[in-house]
């Protein structure tokens, strides 16, 4: 493993592939928050489902954990080995916009803001949940998550932090999407189809979490 | 044609040697005319220098017909310059207009360090080369005949297309990570596309990829800036392509 990854191609693979995952683990997450429009019973029910499944909290949980950390921690990597091969000296005058997008360009941007948004939002739910179930260990009401919910989208500075995180996040996809498929050899970027597809997810994903967000702080 | 040319200011990169800490310096030359090529330009300079004893500026430059990879600049923070397809010498004045100020200066990257000027060395590529751009053949007289080993069209045209790269660097220059993957991509490529490139395919991309790394070349990102700025419009496919070889070359151990 540690030979692959001090290969910049095993580096770029082992990057695409984490991205793979977290994208494909952003589709469960919504589609489980989206139930929280429409029903509280369904959602209280997928929830709980969730949080107490052994698969879901002993397997999956920690790789979906450790997938993120991975990812952000080799963003950083990538990001200090790429400045140390530009070298000392830039440019005085580079025009990037010629030849490649912003989103592209400035992952590492959009990735910190998501990164601090990741922390909020892990304070948010992630710490009381892990404190209900494991440290406090109080009784587990399965009706519970769907009140906890609304109740966090009450302060509009929260609502506020979450749109904002969003359109970052919607912008590290438009990149990230066809990037990580790139990377696996299909050759995303310039092939219409998949930039369309990648351009469609990384618009309607984001504004699935921004529209439920807004939902709950003005219907509580 | 005196008095209907251009008057341009130009910021140049001068750096005495390898060792020299450089700086921007502004030049002004008047009467351009539209139809000089940019290196005819640089010309026009260099004999207005030397005529007023001071040191032209050195720039790399060959055939001067944009097939030989030897011209480097960064002009207006673009490889090569404003057009597209084409290397600096083909570059024409035409694209630029009366008054304008110019940047010229050498491709960067850690892994392509300035000699004098906007002269580089880019014998990381030629190391690249060496370590697997290649293929294996006793040539001494006993060759095949061309039409023995069928190949398909398809396959015979992609790997033609990546062996159009000249191997100038205006993709790692252009890199905001200074990644040489579409190089060694297209390298790659021309070769795994055929028959003759299999025999040595795995240690092909694995030695490569290993030299590149060395070299001290970047982390390629997709950004794709590297095929639009590529005079001969290298195709990030190869670079796709090259991740494909080297996972297979990998698995296969």
């Amino acid at each position: 493993m540690s030979g692959i990854l001090n290969s910049s191609i095993g580096r770029k693979i082992a990057m695409a592939l984490s991205a793979l995952f977290l994208i494909f683990f952003l589709i469960i997450h919504l589609a489980v928050n989206i139930t929280s429009l429409f029903s509280a019973d369904l959602f209280n029910e997928l929830s709980h489902f969730m949080g107490t499944n052994p698969l879901v909290q002993f397997a999956l949980q920690p790789v979906l954990v450790l997938g993120v950390i991975f990812h952000f921690i080799m963003g950083f990597v990538l990001e200090i080995k790429n400045k140390k091969a530009v070298g000392n000296i830039s440019y005085k005058r580079n025009n990037g916009a010629a030849n490649s997008s912003w989103m592209s360009r400035n992952m590492i941007y959009s990735g910190i803001a998501i990164l601090a948004f990741l922390i909020l939002h892990f304070i948010d739910f992630w710490v009381p949940e892990m404190n209900h179930k494991y440290i406090e260990v109080l009784p587990e009401d399965p009706t519970r998550y769907f009140g906890e919910l609304q109740h966090k989208f009450v302060p509009i500075w929260r609502v506020a932090a979450y749109v904002v995180a969003f359109i970052f996040l919607s912008l590290h996809l438009m990149h990230g999407f066809t990037s990580s498929l790139q990377s696996m050899g299909v050759s995303a970027i310039r092939k219409k189809f998949y930039k369309n597809f990648g351009l469609v997810y990384s618009i309607v994903i984001p504004l699935g979490f921004i529209i439920i967000a807004l939902f709950h702080h003005f219907n509580h | 044609m005196s008095g209907k040319g251009m008057n341009l200011t130009l910021q140049i990169w001068r750096q005495k040697d390898a060792n020299d800490k450089g700086k921007m310096v502004d030049y002004k030359v008047t009467d351009i005319s539209e139809h000089m090529s940019f290196l005819e330009m640089m010309d026009v300079l260099n004999e207005q220098l030397v005529n007023s004893g001071e040191e032209p500026v050195a720039f790399d430059h060959d055939c001067r017909e944009g097939i030989c990879g030897m011209c480097s600049m960064y002009i207006n923070g673009e490889a090569h310059g404003p057009d597209r397809g084409i290397t600096t010498c083909q570059l024409h004045m035409r694209m630029f207009n009366d008054g304008d100020t110019i940047t010229i200066e050498p491709f960067r990257a850690a892994a392509f360090p300035v000699i004098k000027d906007l002269v580089v060395d880019r014998m990381a590529f030629e190391r690249i080369q060496q370590a697997g751009g290649f293929i294996s053949v006793n040539t001494s007289g006993n060759t095949q005949d061309a039409n023995s080993l069928p190949i398909s069209k398809h396959a015979a045209d992609e790997a033609m297309d990546a062996a159009t790269c000249i191997g100038c660097g205006a993709c790692v220059a252009t890199c905001k990570n200074s990644s040489a993957m579409l190089f060694v991509g297209a390298k790659v490529s021309q070769y795994a596309l055929l028959p003759q490139g299999q025999v040595e395919a795995a240690d092909r991309v694995k030695n490569m990829v290993a030299q590149m790394d060395l070299e001290g070349f970047g982390n390629c990102t997709n950004t794709g800036a590297c095929e639009i700025e590529c005079p001969k419009g290298i195709s990030l496919d190869n670079i796709a392509r090259m991740n494909r070889e080297f996972m297979a070359a990998n698995i296969k151990g």
